[in-house]
């Protein structure tokens, strides 16, 4: 048992180091580390442009999308090499998230689907940052349950037709292209009637909306297709396949392995070691103390589970299930921190100016984004669903709507 | 990186698991557990030749002379078995004490008699309620001799050595507390077992009475040997507290599997699934942080005593978690004597204790951790 590096890790972590060093945009290095929480600003700089610079230049010299093949923009990596490259990269790969979408779950699907043509034609794009992909799946009527979705594609002539709406949609006002999934065929059961598009996001009859979250912030965007002509040979994989072509979009969103999640534990600890109350500094106080220590080891846990991971990598083995566990601890401990983070502050917890000196607003920011942590990429509950049904092997749900086709099944509850 | 244990140890946890579900079934913990023996000798004898009792004992005093990070393996089977032996008091306690603090002579005396099986050890600390802490130790050591009670002391009656800890000064610094080694069979100690929650492993209360006791390791240094000790037996036991939690979840898997009602599986119910779930993530947790632990305590880190309070409150969690939700999900069924979850409840809840409490080791981990930011 060890922590350290093989020879061939080590010698491929000095190389990724010295490039690292040599062409990373240090100017931003203080603001990038600073943001660790909530949405990533620069103050005097849009990130996407940033982004798409610090991109381009991994994509110039070889670092960029590690683990695709090189022919289609990538480097060939081994997946503890892509793993060592985040490390490395450390608080610049906040500068990737724009681009995250494209190459974990969008780029993946085309390389998996598409033609050759186009792959060579995409992939390159995206991985130098020239374009960004995002992901159209989620709808109004179909969140956890994306399966039951409605926005209509028709095939006319050598086209498809596509009418309808999505939500959620992580960065389509800045998109070039978008992975969307759409009904063919109503009239046979939900999973059954799904195919596979992609789509110039800039087609006529695409309108992108940005939605007012509950925290004030505007990161998502409710996308409209009005008669929007998508040509079939964007079609990825048959017709009436889309379900399962989604499945290898979404398995490729659950392999994130060693991106850290956020679960606002340091930022409680020093927080706590330097509030001073009326009885003495937060963290002399019994009740404080057994809270941090029981975050303290969820936070470690979390830590050590993806060594755990990346230790299987390392031999080349896949990792286990473990790493599921990461967005559903760490989703409710950010809340569960930010509320007592403001209950020790007493009434003036409830102030979010950034000149409130005891917290900076921190903890009030992490309380009103928390909700969406819990809730996207996987709800809670689907997530325990997950653990529960692939991993302990327990059945699924019974699912009434499974062999009822489309049309027939109800959609109002009363 | 690689931080898991190797093909060799995993091998030796297969062979250990083996070997415990073979002599250690459900049934030969109920014997112990009905009052029957007051532990299970034949297991033990069975330990002692696997070589399970001796197996971080230098070969020169009788041991395998292996690590600790094969301990951590077969702790972790002991745990799953809820095997109904001396096992922590020996091995995690006395057996740590005396390598680490133990005279040539001393360890020449015992060690290889814990190897073989022979000598049943334990680690006399408590005196009734409270936590470990230079200010709840009263027993006196002068002359040589040791006058006082202790309580609970785990395995007391069974025991032929305790390593007690015993006040040489009347202040609360730690410099006022040393280590002995007493003989408990050469007479003035008397133990009387005392019940408690889980009666497959015992707990007694030893008063001494101008009892012989020798100086186990350098005057003045008692308490930094014995929060050394602790700290290496919150690892073990850690593991030994996943090893339960990971069996109580299977067995809630299981039964959530087999049994109907409503026409249905229970275990396709989501209120079943979530709370399966939920054990499952406090599980990986505690497994997670034991590793960490695990390599701290093989490499004897500097980071041992915050990955020991980690690993032991992670673990403690998990196995209270674990053996509480593995009764919900069995139902009425699970709350008799018939089914094996209150066993596991019962050693979880026990086991929860026996170093000290969890909110006491909350306090090490922000203290250790404040220790070390400071630095």
């Amino acid at each position: 048992m060890n922590f350290d590096d093989t020879p061939q890790e080590a010698e491929f972590r000095s190389l990724a180091r010295k490039w690292i060093d040599a062409n990373a945009p240090k100017q931003y290095e203080a603001e990038l580390s600073k943001s660790s929480l909530g949405r990533i600003r620069l103050e005097k700089e849009d990130i996407v442009d940033v982004g798409k610079a610090w991109q381009k230049k991994k994509a110039d010299g070889g670092w960029a999308c590690l683990h695709w093949p090189k022919e289609y923009g990538g480097r060939g990596a081994s997946p503890i090499e892509k793993v060592i490259w985040q490390q490395e990269e450390g608080v610049y790969g906040k500068l990737t998230q724009p681009f995250q979408i494209g190459e974990g779950m969008c780029g993946p699907t085309v390389m998996a689907f598409g033609s050759e043509e186009h792959k060579r034609h995409y992939l390159p794009k995206l991985a130098s940052g020239e374009h960004i992909w995002c992901q159209l799946f989620s709808e109004p009527a179909g969140g956890s349950d994306v399966a039951g979705l409605r926005t209509r594609a028709e095939k006319k002539g050598d086209n498809w037709i596509v009418n309808g709406q999505k939500i959620w949609t992580s960065g389509a006002h800045y998109s070039d292209c978008g992975l969307l999934i759409t009904r063919t065929d109503p009239n046979v059961p939900k999973h059954k009637g799904l195919t596979m598009f992609f789509l110039d996001m800039k087609s006529k009859g695409v309108e992108v909306r940005p939605i007012k979250q509950a925290n004030g912030m505007q990161e998502f965007n409710e996308v409209y297709f009005t008669d929007v002509v998508i040509p079939d040979s964007q079609r990825l994989g048959a017709v009436g396949d889309g379900w399962n072509v989604s499945l290898t979009t979404l398995m490729n969103e659950r392999m994130s392995i060693g991106s850290r999640l956020a679960t606002g534990f340091p930022e409680m600890f020093e927080f706590c070691s330097n509030l001073m109350t009326d009885d003495g500094l937060a963290i002399d106080d019994p009740a404080t103390r057994s809270k941090l220590a029981s975050w303290a080891v969820k936070a470690s846990g979390l830590k050590y589970t993806s060594y755990r991971a990346i230790s299987s990598l390392s031999k080349g083995e896949r990792p286990g299930p473990e790493n599921s566990i990461g967005k559903l601890v760490s989703g409710s401990m950010l809340q569960d921190i930010a509320t007592y983070a403001m209950d020790l502050q007493g009434a003036a917890g409830a102030l979010t100016g950034a000149d409130e000196e005891a917290a900076r607003g921190q903890f009030q920011q992490m309380l009103l984004s928390s909700p969406s942590m819990r809730i996207a990429g996987g709800t809670d509950e689907i997530l325990r669903n997950i653990i529960a049904e692939r991993v302990l092997g327990l059945p699924g749900d019974i699912r009434v709507d499974k062999d009822v086709p489309f049309s027939k099944i109800p959609t109002k509850g009363r | 990186m690689n931080f898991d244990f190797s093909d060799e140890q995993k091998q030796m946890r297969d062979e250990a698991r083996k070997f415990l579900a073979e002599k250690c079934p459900p049934k030969a913990v109920r014997e112990v557990l009905d009052g029957k023996a007051p532990y299970d000798k034949e297991l033990w004898k069975g330990l002692a030749e696997m070589g399970f009792l001796g197996i971080t004992i230098p070969e020169q005093f009788g041991g395998a002379g292996a690590g600790h990070l094969e301990l951590c393996v077969i702790a972790e089977e002991m745990g799953r078995a809820n095997a109904p032996v001396p096992f922590s008091s020996t091995v995690y306690l006395a057996a740590e004490a005396l390598l680490l603090a133990g005279s040539e002579a001393q360890k020449q005396k015992w060690l290889p008699k814990i190897a073989s099986g022979e000598a049943i050890g334990t680690l006399a600390l408590f005196e009734g309620k409270g936590n470990p802490s230079p200010k709840t130790i009263k027993l006196q050591a002068s002359g040589g001799t040791l006058n006082g009670v202790k309580k609970p002391v785990p395995d007391g009656a069974i025991a032929d050595f305790a390593v007690v800890a015993a006040r040489t000064g009347s202040t609360v610094r730690d410099s006022d507390i040393a280590l002995f080694l007493v003989d408990l069979k050469a007479g003035g100690v008397e133990a009387k077992p005392l019940t408690n929650i889980d009666p497959t492993r015992g707990q007694a209360e030893l008063t001494f009475t101008n009892a012989k006791a020798e100086p186990l390791g350098a005057a003045g240094e008692g308490w930094s040997i014995l929060t050394q000790v602790l700290d290496r037996a919150a690892v073990l036991l850690a593991f030994e507290q996943v090893g339960g939690s990971d069996r109580a979840l299977e067995m809630g898997r299981d039964y959530a599997l087999d049994r109907i009602a409503f026409g249905r599986p229970i275990g396709s119910f989501q209120a079943v699934k979530h709370m399966l779930a939920d054990m499952y993530v406090s599980a990986t947790l505690a497994r997670s942080n034991c590793y960490y632990g695990a390599w701290a305590l093989s490499t004897n880190a500097a980071e041992l005593p915050e990955a020991a309070a980690a690993a032991r409150i992670s673990a403690t969690q998990a196995f209270q978690h674990c053996s509480k939700n593995n009764i919900q999900v069995h139902g009425g069924m699970g709350f008799t004597w018939e089914f094996d979850c209150h066993m596991y409840y019962r050693r979880a809840n026990a086991t929860a204790l026996t170093l000290g409490s969890l909110s006491y080791w909350e306090d090490q981990l922000i203290d250790r951790m404040r220790k070390k930011n400071a630095a």
